[in-house]
């Protein structure tokens, strides 16, 4: 190779500069670790001791409900991060990703209750680790997610999202039915059906070594059997430690994924895929591997879901939550990680604390300053329409969403003010002179690709 | 032996037929150009030849493999890279960014190594990530590397589609009208470049162009396509002064056999 040296001087690009540092910037990190510091001392300092000491009163809600919903809201923070995955990275709109979850779910139902031994009248017993489970569960999903991919995947747009949708509607349908087989004379209930499987196991956690004496002092459960704790309902702070400590994992894989070969290759089939099959990249298993590393994070948030609200039920995984994610992903902007972060927050919070209490919080201020409109109006039936315009106006305003990737502020905004999109470049001067030059081509080769690419996999080399 | 040889390649588009039994080859370190008219089905060939399309019938050898109608990214990986007719660089990418996508099928980080960022992962970026800034330098767009590739100059994006096509390491670079839409300067530029490419890398060129200076220029060979058949091929200047060629340009009737003029026949084609 002899083209010209670079420079001696270590090169200071941006892109260069990320490849050298690592998935994270400075400021994300040093970002990173104070909203963590943050969230850390949430719990020492918002609660009842103190709340009783400085003589206050809990505002808004209580400190271990807001506990036990940033616990919940974590599950959701890693579906987002997964969908993300799917829409913002590859560019596949996925409109039934709450399968994946309810995959996670129900594998861990049926790993860690007691659920089995009731099927079986006792003869099969199995409680699996929380963490085992964790990544059984992450497979599982892939799987699923591999499954449904490899059919779907040479479809594109509008198709996939169809195909998805309906898969998002027969999962939770199938484990619903589940719960009512005939064969025979035998009927089997394999999925508790409606009421879904109870009595879900919570996570353990080793004490390593120390003995479950010190399981009290930490607001856990002693557990004989293994020597370890284990986490309950009553105390959601181990929850709320042990999920952001998942969370914080998770978005170091994901940005490391992003920022490798691979994310490189996602983000090249979403700007054009036929470019990038000509560039070396496999766009079929490209697409794959996202849809399936989307699924697994998906399948790891289901296991947290049970493990936290112990039931599984086919109702948590219907196409509500599955648009409920996608919101999450697009309103805190599509493609940037900490963006669908703070997306989920703002929408499960929003749903779980603040419209709750929205209808009682504007009674009571209209009583207290004798607004008679604000104190005797029934907000409760108006909740959901403000929710709406809250997402309408967000959108009107924010359409790249709150903290967007630069891409995809560059493509909705442009970033030079004089639009020179390659779209735009290609229609001003070269291709309206190549179209012009040789229109039927272009548009046959448009075209027509897209029959080819759907014959591929039968034609694959025979080298 | 010819590093690609293309036999009785045969495209039909339902009752179209795009290219009829066209045989073809390109020697080692050559550069071929193609042309014809309008129509004639030369980016149709390219599409065959770098996997887009399937070929109706008829086998193309390229370098010892058979990869008549194989995969896209299976083709680029055996040493053909190409740029296209009508840019299409990743848009909202960097430039670096695209010259790195090109890299891809040279790269061997998994899902594991890429979530661990494993030592060997880093060291292969970090590589992949140097090299891009060379061929960056190479093409003349040094310095540029941190600009979205939407945000350059023509020009630059057409260099930035050559550097990214080089990227993959190629034996065999097809490029679809890399001067279209240049003015004269730029076009000789183009045409320098094109000439550097091969005497300094070594590669084998197929070019398909409508500039005939550009074609005359530099090519070794010319191969003219009309209505999907191969009607003349040799040097420029038999090519220059076929009957059969000026005929498909100009259309029938004219009876001497005078050159071509360059400049008319650019005028006819662009």
């Amino acid at each position: 190779m002899q083209a010209t040296k670079t420079p001696a001087t270590p090169p200071q690009g941006r892109t260069m500069r990320r490849v050298l540092e690592g998935s994270f910037t400075r400021g994300q990190i040093i970002g990173g670790l104070i909203a963590l510091a943050v969230l850390i001392a949430l719990p020492f300092i918002y609660n009842k001791d103190n709340l009783t000491a400085w003589n206050m009163k809990a505002i808004f809600v209580e400190p271990p409900v807001l506990i036990g919903t940033m616990a919940d809201a974590a599950q959701y923070v890693i579906l987002a991060i997964g969908l993300n995955i799917v829409v913002g990275f590859a560019g596949l709109l996925d409109l039934g990703y709450a399968a994946f979850f309810a995959f996670g779910a129900y594998t861990y139902a049926f790993l860690a209750s007691g659920h089995l031994a009731q099927l079986t009248g006792g003869k099969i017993q199995i409680h699996l680790s929380f963490w085992l489970v964790l990544f059984i569960a992450a497979a599982v999903s892939a799987f699923f997610g591999a499954l449904l991919g490899s059919p779907t995947l040479r479809l594109r747009g509008d198709y996939l999202a169809i195909v998805t949708l309906g898969f998002g509607e027969i999962v939770p349908a199938v484990f619903l039915n589940l719960g009512n087989i005939k064969i025979g004379d035998t009927s089997i209930n394999l999925t508790g059906g409606v009421d879904g499987i109870s009595g879900v196991d919570k996570p353990g956690i080793a004490t390593f070594g120390l003995g479950s004496g010190i399981c009290r002092n930490l607001k856990m459960n002693p557990n004989p059997l293994t020597g370890g704790c284990r986490l309950n309902n009553l105390n959601p702070e181990p929850y709320y430690f042990l999920y952001i400590g998942i969370v914080v994992l998770l978005v170091i894989a994901v940005s490391n994924m992003r920022s490798s070969r691979l994310g490189r290759a996602w983000m090249a089939i979403r700007e054009d895929e036929i470019a990038a099959a000509a560039m070396g990249i496999d766009t079929v298993k490209t697409k794959l591997l996202a849809f399936a590393s989307g699924a697994a994070l998906a399948g790891v948030a289901g296991v947290m879901f049970g493990a936290k609200l112990s039931l599984v039920g086919p109702n948590s995984f219907d196409f509500n939550t599955s648009v409920f994610i996608l919101c999450m992903v697009i309103l805190g902007g599509i493609g940037n990680i900490y963006g669908v972060i703070v997306g989920a927050l703002i929408l499960y919070l929003t749903q779980t604390i603040f419209l709750i209490n929205l209808p009682n919080a504007l009674n009571k201020l209209g009583t207290d300053n004798k607004i008679e409109f604000l104190a005797k109006t029934d907000w409760s039936g108006l909740k959901f329409m403000i929710y709406g315009i809250i997402l309408v106006v967000l959108m009107i305003v924010r359409p790249e969403g709150l903290i967007p990737s630069a891409r995809r502020k560059a493509e909705l905004r442009g970033e030079t003010g004089e639009p020179r999109a390659l779209v735009a470049g290609a229609a001003g001067r070269g291709s309206d002179e190549a179209e012009r030059a040789n229109p039927v081509a272009t548009a046959e080769r448009e075209s027509l690709y897209d029959m080819q690419t759907e014959e591929q996999p039968t034609e694959r080399n025979d080298r | 032996m010819a590093l690609l040889e293309a036999s009785k390649v045969t495209k039909q588009f339902g009752g179209l037929t795009a290219v009829n039994k066209v045989d073809f080859d390109i020697p080692q370190g050559a550069i071929v150009s193609l042309i014809g008219p309008n129509g004639a089905g030369k980016t149709t060939l390219f599409n065959i030849i770098t996997g887009l399309y399937k070929p109706t019938t008829g086998a193309i050898i390229f370098d010892g493999h058979n990869i008549g109608g194989g995969n896209p990214s299976k083709i680029t990986e055996l040493g053909i890279a190409r740029t296209f007719q009508n840019i299409r660089l990743f848009a909202n990418m960097t430039a670096l960014e695209n010259v790195m996508v090109g890299t891809h099928s040279r790269m061997r980080t998994g899902l594991i190594g890429a979530i661990l960022r494993t030592p060997s992962a880093m060291r292969e970026e970090r590589s992949v990530a140097e090299r891009g800034l060379e061929l960056l330098d190479f093409v003349g767009l040094g310095g540029q590397e941190d600009e979205y590739a939407k945000n350059l100059p023509y020009g630059d994006q057409r260099r930035l589609e050559i550097a990214r096509a080089l990227a993959s390491t190629p034996k065999l670079l097809l490029l679809d009208e890399p001067t279209a839409g240049m003015n004269p300067n730029e076009t000789r530029e183009m045409t320098d470049f094109i000439s550097k490419l091969r005497s300094e890398r070594g590669l084998s060129i197929l070019l398909i162009e409508h500039d005939m200076k550009v074609v005359m220029g530099i090519s070794d060979r010319v191969s003219v396509l009309d209505y999907g058949v191969k009607i003349a091929e040799g040097s420029p200047d038999e090519v220059r002064n076929n009957t059969r060629v000026i005929e498909a340009y100009l259309g029938k009737g004219q009876t001497n056999s005078k050159p071509i003029n360059p400049d008319v026949a650019a005028d006819t084609a662009g």
